[in-house]
């Protein structure tokens, strides 16, 4: 039997999307700044760019401010109680329409894969990416806090930061679409609505 | 003309005339202090062609030296120099070339003067005026990363995108080596561009010109290296008269646009130094311009001068001009993609970074091959899910 539950709140849904399109807009701002093609032009891609990680910075703290306040910080506690079942289905299960075999709800909405990977991103790729863009924006200002390190490695670890953004990205995108339709997962994030198997 | 870096212009056979002047005779007419505001407001053109009729001239014809020094000042609009132009700011040559601090009044300044950063300027030059002096090191309001840029950038690079604009054309190619051709009538030959330039003399053999000329940049402290007499040099590569000092770790170093001059001229082919040539002369006495035999001209010329190992040849030269009059209007200036980008203005300069210019290839074939890499994956298995089902429909249907 189907249940519609209220997965995402309000502010989980605007925050996603927000964050969505601005990490998007980072990525194509800022690998034109890194060379790769011209669509804005260096100048316009620049103000883009910090524009947008302004922004995004900005909506991060609503967000940590929001996990930490609502307790959902706990949704991303790493577990791997089951990690093979779900490693299990998405490799083999999947081909033969099993059901998934985590059961959703909104006190635990991440399996422990999403678990995992999600945690990776806001632990490791995001604050890379932040504190590296920091370093790079400021990086005049950095010999007078006495740090002194080049531009070049910090533009490296930057745009290292980037691929890793663009590969979860890649991944992201494309497990959205093994819900029960391809838009299914997309559609709940937008309404919050989520239809969930119910077991008996 | 010669100007005081004429220890170089010794050893490099232009035709530097004028030696009855020195620095001093000059140090209290060219720099005598100037009350700015007055200057501002009483003297216009006379006193830009006051220093012109010297430094536009320099080389023997106008604009042929300093790219950025020209008689189309005297007449410029915004768009040539928003300086001296009457349009613009309607300095003259004297409000900038000054050798007391300036008490920083009057309606123009923003900022206090920047003495402990003079850095825009040759070192002996501290106490003139530099572009900080009156504009600070952080003019910029729009785009403040602008300002970011001042302690590695000069004002000029970014500030005089092209010189020679005024309509002038300024030399930028000077091949010795082809001199002393005459007509069959044995008149000498002068071939002029549309200009009226000198393309070909037999004095000078064969000249370039070149108008709204994008510089070369460098790295400049203020410092340059000559050549002397005395060095050696390798002859397969084009021999730097002088090269300006200073690099990226050089703090006091920025970098600083050029007119770069190239030529051909004779050398020692043995010793690989330069020589001195004797250019004006009665005939018979060995003066190129009057017999034509580059062999004669060199000993004579080498005479009380040095070693003289007794063969000659011909090296490609090159020399650095300093650009910084011809400042355009803000509009003009340079944008960000003339330098930030794989083979712009600054592609030349290495060893350090800047973001569209320079990448570390391995970690872009890494990166882009990992993300090639997901896509394929991610493909392969949504192809997957729906094939499998299907197989098995057909399977189960047989
Ligand atoms: C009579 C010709 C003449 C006039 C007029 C003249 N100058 Fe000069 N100027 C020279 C010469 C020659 C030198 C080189 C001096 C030396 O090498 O000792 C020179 C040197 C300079 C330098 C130093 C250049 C360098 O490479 O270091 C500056 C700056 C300068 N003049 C500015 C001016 C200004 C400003 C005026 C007008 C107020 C002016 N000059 C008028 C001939 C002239
Ligand atoms: C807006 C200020 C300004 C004005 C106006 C100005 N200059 Fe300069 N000039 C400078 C600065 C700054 C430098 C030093 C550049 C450097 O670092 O080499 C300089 C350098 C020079 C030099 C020596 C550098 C070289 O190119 O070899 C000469 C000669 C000179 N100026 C002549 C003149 C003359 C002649 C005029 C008037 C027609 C004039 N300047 C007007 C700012 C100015
Ligand atoms: C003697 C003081 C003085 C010095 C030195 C000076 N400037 Fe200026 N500058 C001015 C004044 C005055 C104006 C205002 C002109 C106007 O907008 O009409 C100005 C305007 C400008 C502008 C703005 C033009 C615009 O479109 O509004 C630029 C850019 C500029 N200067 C660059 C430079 C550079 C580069 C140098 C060094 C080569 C320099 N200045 C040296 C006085 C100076
Ligand atoms: C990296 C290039 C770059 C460098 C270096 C640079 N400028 Fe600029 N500057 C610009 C551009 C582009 C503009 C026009 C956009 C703006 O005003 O922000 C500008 C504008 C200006 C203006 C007009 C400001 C206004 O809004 O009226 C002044 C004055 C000026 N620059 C002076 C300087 C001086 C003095 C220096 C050296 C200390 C300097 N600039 C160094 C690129 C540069
Ligand atoms: C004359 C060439 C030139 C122009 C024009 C120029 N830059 Fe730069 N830029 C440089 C150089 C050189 C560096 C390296 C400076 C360093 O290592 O400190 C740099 C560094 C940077 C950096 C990284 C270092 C930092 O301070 O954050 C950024 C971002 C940047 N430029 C943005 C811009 C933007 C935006 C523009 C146009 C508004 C611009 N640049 C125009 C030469 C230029």
């Amino acid at each position: 039997m189907k249940n519609k539950i209220n997965m995402y709140t309000r502010f989980e849904r605007l925050w996603h999307w927000l964050q969505a399109f601005l990490i998007i807009s980072l990525a194509i701002t800022g690998f034109e700044l890194h060379g790769n093609y011209r669509v804005f032009g260096f100048e316009q891609a620049h103000i883009l760019h910090i524009q947008a990680a302004w922004s995004l910075l900005i909506l991060s703290a609503f967000a940590v401010f929001w996990h930490m306040t609502t307790g959902q910080w706990r949704q991303y506690i790493p577990t791997f109680k089951n990690f093979d079942k779900i490693l299990y289905h998405y490799l083999v299960g999947i081909f033969f329409n099993e059901p998934h075999p985590y059961e959703k709800t909104p006190e635990a909405k991440l399996n422990p894969l999403q678990r995992l990977s999600y945690l990776a991103l806001k632990v490791f790729i995001l604050p890379l990416l932040i504190l590296s863009g920091l370093a790079y924006f400021f990086y005049n200002q950095l010999p007078g806090l006495g740090i002194s390190i080049g531009l070049r490695p910090l533009a490296l670890v930057h745009t290292a930061g980037a691929f890793l953004m663009l590969l979860f990205l890649v991944v992201h995108v494309y497990m959205t679409t093994t819900g029960g339709t391809v838009w299914s997962y997309t559609w709940a994030m937008v309404t919050g609505w989520e239809e969930v198997e119910e077991k008996e | 003309m010669c100007h005081e870096r004429s220890g170089a212009y010794k050893k490099f056979p232009t035709d530097c005339g004028h030696p009855a002047y020195t620095e001093k005779n000059f140090g209290g007419k060219a720099f005598a202090p100037v009350d700015l505001n007055t200057v501002a407001k009483s003297v216009g053109k006379p006193e830009l062609r006051n220093c012109g009729v010297c430094h536009f001239y320099g080389g023997g014809d106008d604009g042929v030296k300093h790219g950025d020094l020209d008689s189309t000042l005297l007449s410029a609009d915004r768009e040539l120099d928003i300086h001296m132009s009457k349009d613009g700011a309607g300095l003259d040559c004297a409000s900038c070339h000054t050798t007391v601090n300036h008490e920083i009044a009057g309606r123009y300044y923003t900022e206090p003067a920047q003495m402990e950063r003079c850095l825009a300027l040759p070192k002996d030059y501290c106490n003139r005026m530099s572009c900080e002096s009156c504009h600070g090191a952080r003019p910029h309001v729009e785009n403040a990363k602008l300002n970011d840029h001042t302690d590695k950038v000069s004002c000029q690079a970014c500030h005089i995108p092209t010189f020679s604009r005024g309509g002038k054309s300024t030399l930028m190619w000077w091949d010795w080596s082809k001199a002393g051709n005459h007509a069959d009538d044995g008149k000498m030959i002068v071939k002029k561009d549309p200009d009226g330039r000198p393309t070909y003399h037999t004095m000078k053999g064969e000249m370039r010109w070149e108008k709204d000329v994008t510089p070369v940049y460098a790295w400049y402290n203020g410092g340059m290296e000559y050549v002397t007499l005395n060095d050696t040099f390798s002859p397969d590569e084009p021999v730097r008269i002088n090269r300006p000092e200073g690099g990226y770790e050089d703090a006091s170093a920025r970098i600083f646009p050029f007119k770069y001059f190239q030529g051909r001229q004779v050398y020692d082919a043995q010793a690989n130094r330069l020589v001195v040539t004797k250019l004006f002369g009665p005939k018979g006495s060995g003066a190129y311009w009057s017999d034509y035999d580059w062999q004669k001209s060199v000993e004579v010329g080498m005479a009380g001068n040095g070693d003289f190992s007794g063969e000659i040849g011909f090296v490609d030269t090159a020399m650095y001009w300093p650009i910084t009059h011809m400042v355009a209007p803000k509009e003009d200036s340079l944008q960000c993609a003339a330098c930030h980008v794989r083979n712009g203005r600054l592609a030349s300069l290495s060893g350090f970074y800047m973001p569209g210019r320079d990448r570390a290839g391995w970690l872009d074939m890494t990166g882009w091959s990992l993300v090639v890499l997901s896509i394929l994956g991610v493909a392969a298995h949504g192809l997957g899910r729906v094939l499998f089902p299907f197989l098995r429909r057909k399977r189960d249907e047989e």
